[in-house]
């Protein structure tokens, strides 16, 4: 009999998958211990993209760290900078334009489009419908086009900044806009063309990593894992920020919290965003884009040669930048993975003493053992991807 | 009842050499072409343009490819078992040369069979031949001493024994509806109707397993690129990867080949016999872009997903089929 249990134990077959694998979303590392082909044991290694950003970012004056903290989760830098921008207006007490809000609304939509088609063409090229990443990518060339016309980077942009934006948007972009708006719904109900009745797509999803709400919510997992398994929770609707209260938009929940749910889940929210887009557009008015605060925002480029005080705020703001009093603060908003959250701990000094994100990446990662422990190593990758894991936002 | 095909036409045997010449020469000349219509094909299905950058419109892309491939280091792992490593890739290069000795390519003009050979057991060889090119995989997977290629060549053993079947039942109502196994006999019964129309289950289970055959999407398992990295191929490099992807191209021209003799009317077609090679490969090109579309638009099954697909669903239709096809043939 012991012979026998040895023998079981021998069948046991680690494996080790990345960091460099095909399929894993970034370069995460799983040790994952396979009988036959289905997943007995996994364990996630993080830590191979750590590029002590939270630290650099100590050293940097305040405004200074809005392009470190956008290379965080590189699929969703506008929700890095509303979170961090968000965080020091609140520290210093900056009241943003009405305009900046509704920019800043309209981008973080885009961006939320735009990570969604990212993890959309991803993941279905996971389940091996490779032609999905072109069409995703696709419209994201064309939302990375608005990008470029109103920021000029494609990513990465350093759009927002505090008090603001860094600039209006040029002429033409509403019309571009508009334009992709009217198109978008159109793409995503072609998308559910090829995905949603096609019967491969449905059997390899539906009933694949269930883990159950109160499981989700005792690991802290956020976003549209948590609203497939059916909470509707949705800082967007909890909190009050931006322009999301003026906005009329549903947050789209699942019922049984497997991978199909997650899959319709983030496909309605891409639809939904579209929306608050086309109501954040008509209801932009014209005025300043940025606050008129001296002591923060610099101030227009055609004043400093007629006005000495200009020069000086320039001055000051570019070489030391702007000085916080002592405080803390913690603001969070809802990317696309969930709830991030930005820490700022000011010291006095014109450079925060301390910046911490909580990445919902990192905390929804420890979903992944429940989702994919019992099933096959086919369906452990796919509910990676449907995970959505951004290995740059979970190691920082 | 069943006339045996008992006497076939013989040739000299210089004829003989001639014609495998011939047909490998032409078919290893379709095959880097098939590469690049796939490249081209998928492309389009995907809003690319697919290669364009060697030769006219990319034609001389696989010969970019091969080069590349050739000049590579031909690496084993340190773990790896030496001969049985080498043995793999060969396999099924040879199992797909074989297969294509049976496609017709017409009837007798001139005194030549346009085919490789006309065997009286036909079919059986087609599948006999066929099923050696899963030991290549199985062997390479189990001797490169890597975990993913292992995972791989248990998948395409699983996959062997959950399609063989009904893929031999399928071709079974066809067989005993032109009451012969050589496949110029079946093509020839095909005078008044294609098989298609009366044999329609069987053509799309034939269809299902040889997509299963030929490791294509959506059965592509034993080598999921996301899962296993590339299966059983993982630790081959140049030629060696090489010729187990040219084996795809070949099996999906054998699969398309029978398919067309079979169930398609084979060389049959309007205009002069010297035609009769040209319809057949156009048939075949049909059911190669059935391939290619697939594979652009479909993911992929699970592999326990395709073991029930094949046992209880295509075994079960296929054994109907046949039961069917029987009572037909008998009463009419």
């Amino acid at each position: 009999m012991a012979e026998l249990t040895q023998d079981r134990a021998t069948e046991v077959m680690t494996v080790n998958i990345g960091p460099h694998h095909p399929a894993t979303h970034g370069v995460l590392r799983l040790i994952v211990d396979l009988e036959g082909e289905v997943v007995k044991d996994l364990k996630p290694v993080i830590g191979y993209v750590h590029t002590g950003i939270e630290k650099s970012c100590e050293d940097k004056s305040y405004w200074k760290v809005i392009p470190f903290v956008e290379r965080m989760d590189y699929v969703s830098y506008f929700f890095q900078m509303e979170a961090y921008c968000g965080a020091v207006e609140r520290l210093v007490g900056l009241e943003i334009p009405p305009r900046a809000k509704y920019l800043r609304t309209i981008f973080l939509e885009l961006n939320r489009i735009h990570s969604h088609l990212v993890w959309l063409g991803t993941t279905a090229l996971d389940l091996g419908a490779i032609s999905m990443l072109w069409y995703c990518f696709r419209e994201r060339d064309r939302i990375l086009d608005l990008f470029e016309m109103a920021a000029g980077q494609r990513m990465h942009t350093r759009y927002f900044q505090v008090g603001g934006v860094i600039e209006d948007i040029p002429l033409g972009f509403e019309k571009k806009l508009r334009e992709f708006i009217a198109d978008m719904p159109v793409r995503v109900g072609q998308y559910q063309a090829l995905l949603d009745r096609n019967e491969v797509f449905l059997s390899r999803t539906k009933g694949v990593g269930i883990v159950s709400r109160e499981r989700l919510l005792e690991l802290g997992v956020t976003g549209p894992l948590l609203r497939a398994a059916g909470e509707p929770w949705d800082l967007r609707k909890a909190f009050d920020y931006l322009a999301y209260p003026e906005v009329d938009f549903q947050i789209p929940v699942g019922t049984v919290g497997d991978n199909y749910d997650r899959y319709r889940v983030r496909v309605a929210e891409m639809v939904e965003s579209t929306k608050i887009v086309e109501q954040a557009l008509d209801l932009m008015e014209e005025g300043p884009f940025i606050a008129d605060d001296r002591k923060y925002v610099l101030p227009p480029r055609s004043e400093l040669s007629t006005s000495m005080e200009s020069l000086i705020h320039h001055f000051k703001l570019v070489t030391e930048g702007f000085r916080v009093e002592p405080g803390e603060v913690y603001y969070s908003i809802e990317s696309p993975r969930g709830e991030l959250g930005c820490f700022v701990l000011a010291d006095g000094s014109s450079k925060p003493s301390r910046v911490h994100f909580r990445d919902p990446s990192f905390v929804n990662l420890q979903a992944f053992k429940d989702m994919a422990v019992g099933s096959y190593i086919a369906d452990m990758i796919a509910s990676l991807g449907m995970l959505d894991p951004i290995l740059g936002g979970v190691d920082r | 009842m069943l006339p045996f095909a008992d006497t076939q036409f013989v040739e000299a045997t210089w004829i003989m050499i001639v014609k495998s010449l011939v047909i490998f020469a032409i078919v290893f000349g379709i095959l880097p072409i098939l590469t690049v219509v796939e490249r081209k094909l998928i492309g389009r299905f995907q809003h690319r343009y697919g290669p364009n950058r060697v030769g006219p419109f990319g034609i001389l892309q696989p010969l970019a490819d091969v080069g590349k491939l050739i000049s590579k280091e031909s690496f084993r792992p340190a773990n790896a078992v030496s001969t049985l490593f080498i043995l793999g890739p060969l396999l099924p290069v040879l199992s797909g040369v074989l297969a294509l000795a049976i496609i017709p390519w017409g009837n007798v003009q001139d005194g030549v069979g346009l085919y490789g050979i006309d065997v009286p057991i036909g079919i059986l060889y087609f599948f006999a031949v066929g099923s050696i090119a899963f030991y290549g995989m199985l062997l390479g997977g189990w001797s490169s001493g890597s975990k993913y290629s292992l995972l791989g060549a248990m998948r395409s053993a699983a996959q062997l024994i959950s399609y063989e079947v009904s893929m031999g039942l399928a071709l079974l109502g066809v067989i005993m509806m032109s009451g012969s196994l050589s496949l110029v006999d079946v093509v020839e019964a095909q005078g008044t109707i294609w098989f298609v129309i009366p044999q329609f289950v069987g053509f799309l289970i034939f269809m299902l397993a040889g997509f299963a055959e030929t490791n294509r999407t959506p059965f592509d398992m034993p080598e999921a690129d996301a899962e296993l990295v590339q299966g059983f191929m993982t630790e081959y490099g140049g030629m060696r990867f090489g010729s187990f992807l040219l084996v795809e191209y070949m099996e999906i021209l054998v699969v398309s080949g029978i398919a067309a003799a079979m169930f398609l009317g084979g060389w049959m077609g309007p205009g002069p016999g010297w035609l009769d090679p040209i319809w057949m490969l156009a048939k075949m090109f049909v059911l190669v872009f059935v391939f290619i579309w697939v594979r652009a638009t479909l993911p992929r099954l699970r592999y326990d997903q395709l073991m029930s697909l094949g046992w209880k669903v295509l075994l079960p239709l296929a054994t109907l089929n046949v039961l069917v096809t029987a009572v037909l043939v008998v009463t009419t």
